[in-house]
């Protein structure tokens, strides 16, 4: 099968397409509210805007780290779609993050994350949240996933896997 | 009520479980026996991640743990305040089922600056954890 080398483009350009859908299909990614902003093959970004319900210090009005845990995972997952030849999705199966300092009240939280590397059935992922430049690090992560087998439906009567 | 059986940090905890607006938007619980606390995360619909198999979403379940070994932490301490996060490190074992889900941390070690935690959440069975976490807190008392 030598159709498609350039398959990432193809699977980046059908989840810019569909990026509303992705978005809207995640009901703790609506709670949360962020959003995706840019994809690329094996790397996408974010923005997470700032919420009064998202705070987890209410004298601070940082905003609760588990906001961010969310914000990452979900990008860092979409990374690893978009770093494939096919249409997969994943599953995490451990996600580290670190905090760098304290989001700041009131400020978006922007994020990025890269699938850095894909085997057969794992991808390996970075992320990076800031505000503004990465200069700024609220947080970072590193993250491996399960690349799910596809769902029946999507199997040709040949047996090939389609998009 | 037996006083042995009642931590005057439990009521503490509660308190502060209620200033905190993500806890609310999770919408989270702890009860409190002793030093011993259990988490409940009554499910919502809004904490689902997927939809086409309806399971919890992986941040809602790490953020409910990332509260819980925060609480727990603050339980047994004495700090005036809840601790501040230093890293958190989440391993997904099972799927998140759309039902509720119950958490309990462990504090490995107390430390002068830094605890270390352990946190797991589990559904039916508590022999079968759906995810578990380790994270370390700043527990320094500047």
């Amino acid at each position: 099968m030598n159709d498609n080398r350039n398959d990432p483009d193809r699977i980046a350009a059908v989840m810019r397409e569909h990026v509303g859908l992705m978005n809207s299909a995640v009901p703790w990614g609506n709670e949360v509210g962020f959003e995706v902003t840019k994809i690329e093959p094996g790397h996408v970004w974010g923005r997470q805007p700032w919420a009064e319900n998202l705070v987890g210090d209410p004298d601070t009005g940082v905003i609760h780290g588990g906001v961010i845990t969310t914000f990452l995972d979900n990008l860092s997952g979409m990374a690893c779609t978009a770093a494939m030849t096919k249409l997969r999705f994943v599953a995490t199966i451990d996600l580290r993050i670190d905090y760098m300092r304290p989001a700041e009240k009131g400020l978006d939280i922007i994020g990025e994350a890269e699938c850095y590397r894909v085997t057969k059935s794992v991808c390996f992922t970075r992320a990076w949240a800031y505000h503004g430049t990465r200069e700024k690090l609220i947080a970072t992560s590193a993250g491996t996933f399960a690349i799910n087998k596809p769902r029946f439906g999507s199997q040709s009567p040949q047996g090939k896997t389609e998009v | 009520m037996n006083p042995n059986l009642t931590n005057p940090r439990a009521d503490e905890v509660d308190a502060i479980l209620k200033r905190i607006p993500f806890a609310q938007t999770l919408g989270m619980r702890c009860d409190v026996l002793g030093d011993e606390m259990t988490a409940i995360l009554p499910f919502q619909e809004k904490l689902i991640g997927n939809v086409t198999i309806r399971a919890l979403h992986g941040g809602a379940i790490a953020s409910f743990l990332e509260l819980t070994a925060m609480l727990q932490v603050f339980l047994v301490s004495d700090m005036p305040r809840p601790p501040k996060p230093m890293n958190i490190t989440i391993d997904y074992l099972r799927q998140g089922h759309a039902k509720d889900l119950y958490a309990r941390a462990y504090v490995m070690k107390m430390g002068r600056r830094m605890a270390s935690v352990r946190a797991e959440a589990w559904q039916e069975n508590r022999a079968d954890p759906v995810s578990a976490i380790v994270a370390h807190f700043m527990v320094a008392h500047d």
